[in-house]
C-alpha cells in the first residue's frame, strides 16, 4: 500500500523505529484484530491499536456503559453512560484514527458464534472480565489455530500470556475454570483502575509485535505483576502434554459455554 | 530442612513437605484458585497431597485472574 503524506506523518514514530519502518507499519495497517470485551482491558487496547493504525478492529461486547465502568474503561466518557460499549468505542476510534475500519458485535461471545466471528481475524485479544469467556476464547483460538493474548487483572495484580499455535495455551496453565463456590467474596474483588491500563498496553504491544514480527512474544511465559510492590515476573511454562484442548489427544473438542456468576455491588 | 524457591523467592521448609502443606504455610486461602508448577511442570490438584518437595525445587503459584469487576 502507498501511504499518503498524512499517514506518513501520523505513523512517523513507528516508521522511524528501525524494527518497524514502512514495512512494519504496512503490516499494522493490514492487520485484523478482534477485541473481546470493550471494558477495562479492551479500552486501552482498542485506543492503542487504533492509534497505531491497525486496519480492521473488531469489537465484541454486549454490555452498555455503566457509571462504575468509567473508573478504568478509558475509551468511555461520562456522556456515554447507557450507550452500548461497542458504539461508544467505535465513536472514539473513528475520532482518533479514520484509517481504522471498526466492526462491532453487540453481543456476547458464545460457543455458538465464536468460531464464526474469529475466523476473519489475524489475532484475538482477551479483554474479558470472566472465566467462562476466557476459556471459550482459549478453546476457540486453539481449535481455529488463531493467536491470542490472555489478560487477567484483580485488585493490584495483572497477568498476561500470548498464545500462538504450538505454544502453551491458557488451559496448559489453568486446566479448567475455577469452581464458582471457590471464587473470593465480593469484598475481596475490585481493581485499581490503572492496572487495566498497565496490562492492556502490554497486551496491545504484544499485538503490534505479532503483526510486525518484531521481538519475542510472551509465549510459554506468563507475565505477572503486583502494583503494590511493582514487582514484575515472568514464569516460564511449556505446553502440558495432557492439556485438555491443545494436546495430541484433547478432551475438549468442541466449544462450551461455562456458567457465569456475577458479583454486583448492591446499591444503597 | 530444605531450601526451595516459591515464586522466585527462597523459602526454607520441612523436609519432604507436600504441596498441600506448602499451600497452607503460604496462607493460600483458596487452593482451587491456584495452579501449581513444580520445576516447570504442572501438578494436578489430586496430586497435591502426595507431591513431596525436595532441596532446590522451584515452585510457582499461578493465580486465576479474571477482570476485577465480575468474580467468576
Ligand atoms: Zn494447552
Amino acid at each position: 500500500m502507498d501511504f499518503t503524506e498524512d499517514q506518513i506523518q501520523r505513523y512517523s514514530r513507528h516508521i522511524l523505529l528501525q524494527d518497524v519502518g514502512v514495512e512494519g507499519q504496512e503490516k499494522i495497517n493490514n492487520g485484523k484484530v478482534l477485541i473481546v470485551g470493550a471494558g477495562g482491558l479492551g479500552a486501552p487496547i482498542a485506543l492503542y491499536l487504533a492509534a497505531a493504525g491497525v486496519g480492521t478492529i473488531g469489537i465484541i461486547d454486549g454490555d452498555v456503559v455503566d457509571l462504575s465502568n468509567l473508573q478504568r474503561q478509558v475509551i468511555h466518557f461520562t456522556p456515554d453512560v447507557n450507550k452500548p460499549k461497542v458504539i461508544s468505542a467505535k465513536e472514539k476510534i473513528n475520532l482518533l484514527n479514520p484509517d481504522v475500519n471498526v466492526i462491532t458485535y453487540q453481543e456476547l461471545l458464545t460457543a455458538e458464534n465464536a468460531l464464526e466471528i474469529i475466523k476473519d481475524y489475524d489475532f484475538v485479544v482477551d479483554g474479558t472480565d470472566n472465566f467462562p469467556v476466557k476459556f471459550l476464547i482459549n478453546d476457540a483460538c486453539v481449535i481455529a489455530k488463531k493467536p491470542f493474548t490472555h489478560g487477567g487483572i484483580l485488585r493490584f495484580e495483572g497477568q498476561t500470556l500470548t498464545y500462538v499455535p504450538g505454544a502453551a495455551c491458557y488451559r496448559c496453565l489453568f486446566h479448567s475454570p475455577p469452581p464458582p463456590n471457590a471464587v473470593p467474596t465480593c469484598s475481596q474483588a475490585g481493581v485499581l483502575g490503572a492496572i487495566a491500563g498497565m496490562l492492556g498496553t502490554i497486551q496491545a504491544a504484544e499485538v503490534l509485535k505479532y503483526l510486525t514480527g518484531v521481538g519475542e512474544l510472551l509465549t510459554n511465559r506468563l507475565l505477572t505483576f503486583n502494583a503494590k510492590t511493582m514487582d514484575f515476573r515472568t514464569i516460564n511454562t511449556k505446553p502440558t502434554h495432557n492439556c485438555p484442548v491443545c494436546s495430541t489427544h484433547p478432551t475438549v473438542t468442541h466449544l462450551v459455554d461455562y456458567e457465569q456468576a456475577v458479583c454486583e455491588i448492591k446499591r444503597k | 530442612m530444605s531450601q526451595i524457591k516459591v515464586n522466585g523467592k527462597e523459602q526454607t521448609i520441612q523436609e519432604l513437605m507436600t504441596l498441600s502443606e506448602l499451600l497452607v504455610i503460604n496462607n493460600v486461602a483458596e487452593p482451587s484458585m491456584v495452579s501449581i508448577q513444580v520445576n516447570g511442570t504442572f501438578v494436578v490438584r489430586e496430586d497435591y497431597d502426595t507431591t513431596k518437595l525436595s532441596e532446590n525445587d522451584e515452585v510457582d503459584f499461578l493465580y486465576f485472574m479474571g477482570g476485577g469487576s465480575k468474580l467468576y
